[in-house]
């Protein structure tokens, strides 16, 4: 018995490392109904990433109308010049050229949300740090020696890695913040355009953007399914008691 | 196994049900497969209304523009081209527009178009298909002395004047096509969208 | 011809037997009044295979099969054809259920001992489909040609490498058709996939019936329900098909429709397991994935390859693995059918069996650590053990008496 209890203790933690990398991941609390997000989003993703990475597998006009974007804003504001309401979202970066400048060609990101997951990206956007030795200058700390520079760094300001106080709990008697120095910690060195707290919500709404546009039949297909559930429910209704009724035959 | 006591009934009614809402289900279940075959986005993408800007066209001049995967030519009529029009029409298999199929109404008249100077045709040729060559100069052609300007279709030789129109002697019977369109603006006309295709 | 009927389907009948076929195989076809739960899972399976067929049909419309366009040809599918996204959703949430049936399905037959005389011929005929069902959706599984479907091509396609005398890298190339895992490789396997194999699937399962018909429906407690017969010559703990196992049968589809619903519409990627997170991205010959996994449904038997440390042998026990299962009748040398009425090493070991397998199962998605590969071991020996010592405690187990009629049922 003792043997298989620590059996049991040993394989916990194997499990639980089986996911894979021992970074710590921020939860993304995505919310694929919150439009308003979702437009911010993809504005922040046209404006900022657009150049480098394509969403080639989505259209324009299916992302004006999930979004609930006009038409006409849609063009004038988030559709790349002659390109038409029902293109697929191409951009116009030679994979060999972004190959050149980046080490690798940038990919497209249309499903990088399924791939990476939510978590991750949130993570990673907020991740990266001063790093001289890097040839943007910039690392990161979920994606070690990314070739991507960190293109919102005006935004964000500048992050470094070291020595920092992290907030580990609170005092539950007056509710002050207990803080430990600790190694290995990124911190915001100078701020940015936003505040640590708005550029936050900007990276939230990004990922927002990116995880519907990984599933854009996300919301419909759940929606589909409580009806599908509550078709099949009231179909067992009739389907039951019509085996009950030939079953009384039989003893 | 007993079958006295059976309420017929009770299984008439319960075996009604069941293939009553199971039929239901079943067209249900049907829709998406039967709306699967509608044209998908990327065919909607492509047979989408395309936009041209006529402002740069000069007097005289051709532009051409896509739409479904056919040429459409836009051309620009002087005012002198207009007034030879009616002289030709003797020439002509159809010069009234008889045939109704080749263009919608508001381009049912002399100059086949919205707006006197410009003429939107689909460059298809009505014979075999082939894309007619713009000869938009008044002067002899090996293909006919008289010409007045239009359109010559190297495949098989048929002629169409500068309204489209088709000529005696072409293998061609019909007109050339006139897609739907409307203006924009003055200087944007839309191939694909007028009154009835919105 | 029999004699002249005045009705449509006496015209028909004249002509082509199916009154008659109809009655021999549902309105007349007498099975065993005590069917339990564990006996929905072959019309599931059924309802499953015409679910691929129809959904998979209908993905060929829309899907191109070369390297280039395939992934490409997916996401269309999921974005810009009409309802797209639930076809392709009941595709491959369709896979999973499919498998789920079929192991809940050999799962009755081992509790119940339905591969035992005169059943054989039904088991070797429902190893073969399930044979072929994994090639099949080994195959389906390249064809989005994402990182997974390449490199699980890479991996699996390289074991016939370990056959010796230069015979297995030969065998190699012909069945990728290219130097490398490439479009060759995946325009064969959409052939292979789309019609070859569906083919002979249903023929087998056209046969797999057929041979139930002929001896009749195995039930929970083994008991052979022709002994007894009324004065009608019908099995008095029998009951027709048709309407008693039609209408019981509808329940349970409705019952399983419900679960593969929630599934499909809430959750199709499955957490991973069966649309793998990596597949969302195009086959890059040139990056290995982190962590190469089969679908779930491979997972035992890719656990038991990689348990053996040596990969010739690690082959060899993968496919001793599935082979052995083909012999089971003669294995099984127990005078009693049903493990209600087997002794008690019978019943344990069936039930240690099943638990060493679904432990394979999970083992086979998850990385080779040294905790997972120590219990892989364990596990595949159980496995083995199961059933290379069936011969010996099957024959010493003293088995309980085995009732004259059927007992339960309703």
């Amino acid at each position: 018995m003792k043997k298989l209890f620590a059996l049991i203790a040993a394989v916990v933690p194997a499990l639980a490392l089986a996911a894979g990398g021992n970074v710590h991941l921020d939860e993304h609390k995505t919310d694929l109904h919150d439009k308003a997000s979702l437009q911010r989003g993809a504005q922040t993703y046209m404006n900022y990433c657009m150049g480098c990475h394509s969403l080639e597998h989505a259209r324009y006009n299916r992302v004006a109308r999930d979004l609930d974007i006009p038409e006409d804003l849609m063009m004038e504001n988030l559709v790349f010049p002659d390109k038409k309401i029902g293109a697929l979202m191409s951009n116009a970066m030679r994979p060999e050229d972004g190959k050149t400048w980046f080490g690798a060609t940038p990919p497209d990101l249309t499903l990088v949300a399924r791939v990476r997951r939510p978590d991750w990206l949130y993570t990673y956007l907020r991740s990266f740090y001063e790093d001289p030795s890097r040839p943007w200058g910039v690392n990161n700390a979920v994606f070690k020696d990314v070739g991507m520079p960190h293109v919102l760094a005006d935004l964000q300001g500048r992050q470094v890695k070291g020595t920092a106080q992290v907030a580990v709990g609170y005092d539950t008697l007056t509710g002050q913040e207990i803080t430990e120095e600790k190694e290995g910690v990124l911190y915001l060195a100078e701020e940015g355009t936003l505040s640590a707290a708005e550029y936050d919500r900007l990276v939230f709404d990004l990922v927002n953007f990116m995880t519907y546009v990984a599933e854009p039949i996300a919301v419909e297909r759940e929606r589909l399914g409580w009806w599908v559930l509550l078709f099949l429910a009231i179909f067992f209704v009739p389907v039951y008691m019509l085996n009950k009724e030939f079953w009384r035959d039989i003893k | 196994m007993s079958q006295d006591g059976v309420n017929k009934s009770r299984r008439t009614l319960l075996v009604g049900a069941t293939a009553a809402v199971g039929a239901v289900g079943a067209g249900f279940v049907a829709v998406p497969f039967v709306k699967s075959w509608n044209p998908s986005e990327k065919a909607k993408a492509a047979g989408a209304p395309a936009k041209v800007d006529v402002s740069k066209i000069e007097p005289g001049a051709m532009l051409t523009a896509e739409w479904r995967g056919k040429p459409v030519y836009i051309a620009r009529r002087t005012e002198e081209a207009l007034n030879t029009l009616p002289s030709l029409n003797g020439d002509l298999k159809d010069p009234e527009n008889l045939n109704k199929a080749q263009q919608p109404e508001y381009a049912d008249n002399i100059n086949r178009s919205r707006k006197p100077e410009l003429i939107v045709l689909l460059g298809v040729c009505t014979h075999l298909g082939c894309a007619p060559k713009y000869h938009a100069e008044v002067k002899p052609e090996p293909f006919d002395a008289n010409w007045k300007g239009g359109w010559f279709c190297p495949c098989h030789g048929s002629k169409f004047d500068l309204s489209g129109r088709v000529f005696n002697g072409s293998p061609a019977s019909a007109n050339l096509e006139v897609p739907p369109y409307s203006y924009e603006s003055d200087n944007i006309v839309i191939i694909g969208v007028d009154e009835e295709n919105a | 011809m029999s004699k002249q009927q005045n009705t449509l389907m006496g015209w028909i009948d004249d002509r082509l037997p199916v009154t008659q076929t109809y009655e021999k195989h549902m309105s007349k076809y007498y099975a065993p009044k005590n069917f339990n739960f564990w006996y929905f899972f072959g019309v599931i399976s059924m309802l499953m295979l015409v679910n691929q067929i129809l959904s998979g049909i209908w993905l060929t419309m829309n899907f191109t099969p070369s390297a280039e366009a395939a992934f490409a040809s997916v996401e269309y599918i999921m974005r810009d054809v009409e309802w797209g996204w639930l076809i392709r959703y009941l595709h491959s949430t369709g896979a999973t259920f499919f498998f789920v049936a079929v192991y809940l399905h050999m799962m009755r037959a081992l509790l119940y001992g339905s591969y035992q005389k005169p059943r054989e011929l039904i088991w070797i005929f429902g190893m073969l489909i399930y044979l072929l069902l994994m090639a099949e959706a080994f195959m389906g599984y390249v064809l989005p040609w994402g990182q997974m479907s390449y490199w699980g091509a890479q991996v699996i396609i390289s074991l016939f490498g370990v056959i010796p005398f230069g015979i297995g890298d030969a065998l190699v190339e012909w069945v990728r058709g290219d130097f490398l895992i490439s479009g060759a490789t995946l325009n064969r396997f959409f052939a292979l996939h789309v019609i070859a194999l569906p083919l002979v699937i249903v023929m087998l399962v056209v046969l797999h019936l057929l041979a139930l018909h002929e001896v009749g429906s195995n039930n929970p407690d083994g008991v052979d329900i022709k002994k007894h017969k009324d004065e009608n010559g019908k099995p008095l703990d029998g009951v027709p098909f048709h309407p008693y196992y039609t209408v019981h049968d509808m329940v349970g589809i409705v019952v399983f429709l419900m679960v593969f619903c929630s599934v499909l519409f809430f959750m199709p990627e499955g957490g991973g397991f069966m649309l793998e997170y990596a597949n969302f991205e195009p086959a890059n010959g040139l990056k290995t994935p982190e962590h190469i996994a089969p679908v779930w449904y491979f997972g035992a038997f890719y656990a038991i390859l990689r348990a053996i440390p040596d990969k010739l042998m690690g082959v060899v026990a993968m496919g001793g693995a599935i082979a052995i299962l083909f012999v089971l009748p003669w294995l099984d040398k127990s005078p009693v059918r049903s493990w209600r009425y087997k002794g008690w090493i019978s019943k344990t070991f069936i039930v240690v069996f099943a638990i060493a397998f679904v432990l394979l199962t999970w083992l086979g998605t998850q990385p080779a650590t040294d905790i997972n590969t120590l219990l892989a071991r364990i596990s595949s020996v159980i496995y083995f053990g199961f059933f290379l010592l069936m011969p010996i405690y099957t024959k010493i187990e003293k088995t309980k008496p085995v009732p004259e009629r059927v007992t339960g049922g309703h």
